[in-house]
């Protein structure tokens, strides 16, 4: 495949980026859109030219580190896939593919395609952990019965890679989907019930604190993320958070 | 909860507000299509509610208080939304992901928040001058007539139902999509959409057929 690639260039995170075009030829349509970019790269590298900075790290779909806005759309066109799992037969030789960072004023470029996401992090650190004592005597988690139902929801939820693909692709930047699915995957088990105001309070608080935008329900969010991550769990984080207000 | 400083508060607030003028929507359609059956009901109807002093004193500012609570909760949130991204996309494929109307509420109620405009000037503007400025004499048979007249002139008709339509696309994904912000998303949402897409059709084409009806009967 042929491919021409206009790609968003950015110095740093206070340089003036802008997007530049790239030709690369023979690109394999069994590649994975990353390992293409790793083509480009050296094929940069051999005609002087500083690399594109991406993000990635574990390429089998599960650290949510790449992330890359293709085509006007979180990890391309394809569904439920992260961007190390996009194959490159999911375009057509000839095609021009534009590639640009995720834009959130709460995720700012680093450098090219990279960009800030630790903001997701300080949410997570808000509220998204159940406090445990770890002398020893911890009850094993195991001997708790929880419905098969709420363990099932609990554990979609979890499956959140905090990507950040939600954000993305919101035409609000919003975070409510990976807030979301952090406060119910403990929100559904009782060992998660004992913080749960808390939690949904401070979280969402950090939320907002960082600037992410309000959630308008377009449901592009649940399109986007490659884990499937319902709007079913932003619906039980407003819950959360209205009980929680009204307990005070 | 903070109602104006917390993103869910926001979303929970403008929702409520929804919800409150679907209410006011379904009341003001049932008097309106009353009028196509019957003017002598429709008459007295319109003279109940315009000198009632529950709905003159309380009833009405309250729901003018609900229209603008959420247009201007709209136009924040609008504000904010768009803050929140400094930056734009060179290409951003909204449709991949999402409808035109769950992406274009902004544009569709800025529509039927001009038609208000309209819609006081014609009605609302006449009559408080009618009761309180001028103080004529109370007339319970005047206001089928008042409204007929309105609807002789098509430039008004066609106004009217270019509003209808946008009217149409703001409640096709805010309606459903308040019960969502308010947290109802369970077994029964898929029941609660397909009513609230019904409704989205069907009221504002309730409005659209008064409106011609009057209009073609007035020629």
């Amino acid at each position: 495949m042929n491919l021409t690639l206009k790609v968003w260039r950015q110095a740093n995170a206070k340089a003036k980026g802008n997007m530049e075009n790239y030709s690369i030829a023979d690109i394999s349509p069994d590649m994975s859109f990353l390992e293409m970019m790793d083509v480009l790269n050296e094929q940069l590298i051999g005609q002087g030219i500083d690399p594109i900075a991406f993000d990635h790290d574990c390429r089998e779909g599960i650290c949510g580190m790449c992330s890359m806005f293709i085509n006007g759309e979180a990890h391309g066109p394809d569904r439920l896939v992260t961007t190390c799992q996009l194959h490159m037969r999911k375009f057509k030789d000839g095609d021009t593919i534009t590639i640009e960072p995720f834009r959130a004023l709460a995720f700012p470029v680093i450098k090219d395609l990279t960009v800030d996401r630790s903001a997701f992090d300080r949410v997570q650190q808000a509220g998204g952990f159940v406090s445990v004592n770890t002398s020893g005597n911890t009850q094993d988690a195991n001997a708790i019965p929880i419905a098969k139902h709420d363990a099932d929801k609990a554990f979609d939820a979890a499956a959140c890679i905090g990507c950040g693909a939600c954000v993305a692709s919101c035409k609000n930047a919003s975070a409510m989907l990976f807030v979301s699915a952090k406060v119910s995957q403990y929100a559904l088990l009782p060992q998660g019930k004992v913080e749960a105001t808390d939690r949904v309070m401070n979280m969402v608080k950090q939320m907002d604190e960082e600037g992410f935008g309000n959630c308008t329900n377009t449901g592009a969010c649940e399109v986007e993320c490659p884990k499937g991550i319902s709007l079913e769990n932003i619906a039980r984080m407003n819950r959360e958070y209205l009980f929680a207000s009204l307990k005070g | 909860m903070s109602l104006t400083s917390s993103t869910i508060g926001r979303k929970v607030a403008m929702a409520l507000s929804g919800l409150f003028l679907v209410v006011f929507l379904t009341q003001h359609f049932t008097i309106n299509f009353i009028s196509v059956f019957s003017a002598k009901t429709f008459n007295e109807i319109s003279h109940f509610m315009g000198n009632n002093p529950l709905v003159q004193f309380v009833l009405q500012p309250i729901l003018i208080f609900g229209v603008v609570f959420h247009f201007t909760m709209g136009f924040v949130l609008e504000i904010q939304n768009r803050k929140s991204r400094a930056v734009q996309y060179v290409k951003y494929k909204g449709s991949a992901n999402a409808s035109w109307v769950s992406r274009n509420m902004i544009w569709s109620g800025a529509v039927v928040l001009s038609f208000l405009g309209l819609h006081f000037y014609d009605f609302w503007f006449p009559e408080m001058n009618y009761k309180y400025i001028e103080v004529l004499p109370l007339d319970p048979a005047r206001y089928y007539e008042e409204m007929t007249h309105k609807f002789h002139d098509f430039l008004r008709v066609g106004l009217y139902i270019i509003s209808f339509i946008f009217l149409a696309l703001h409640l096709n994904h805010g309606f459903a999509s308040s019960f969502q912000s308010v947290g109802v998303n369970n077994k029964y949402s898929s029941s609660i959409k397909k009513f609230a897409i019904a409704f989205s059709v069907i009221i504002p084409v309730g409005f659209i057929f008064i409106a011609l009806f009057h209009h073609i009967n007035s020629l």
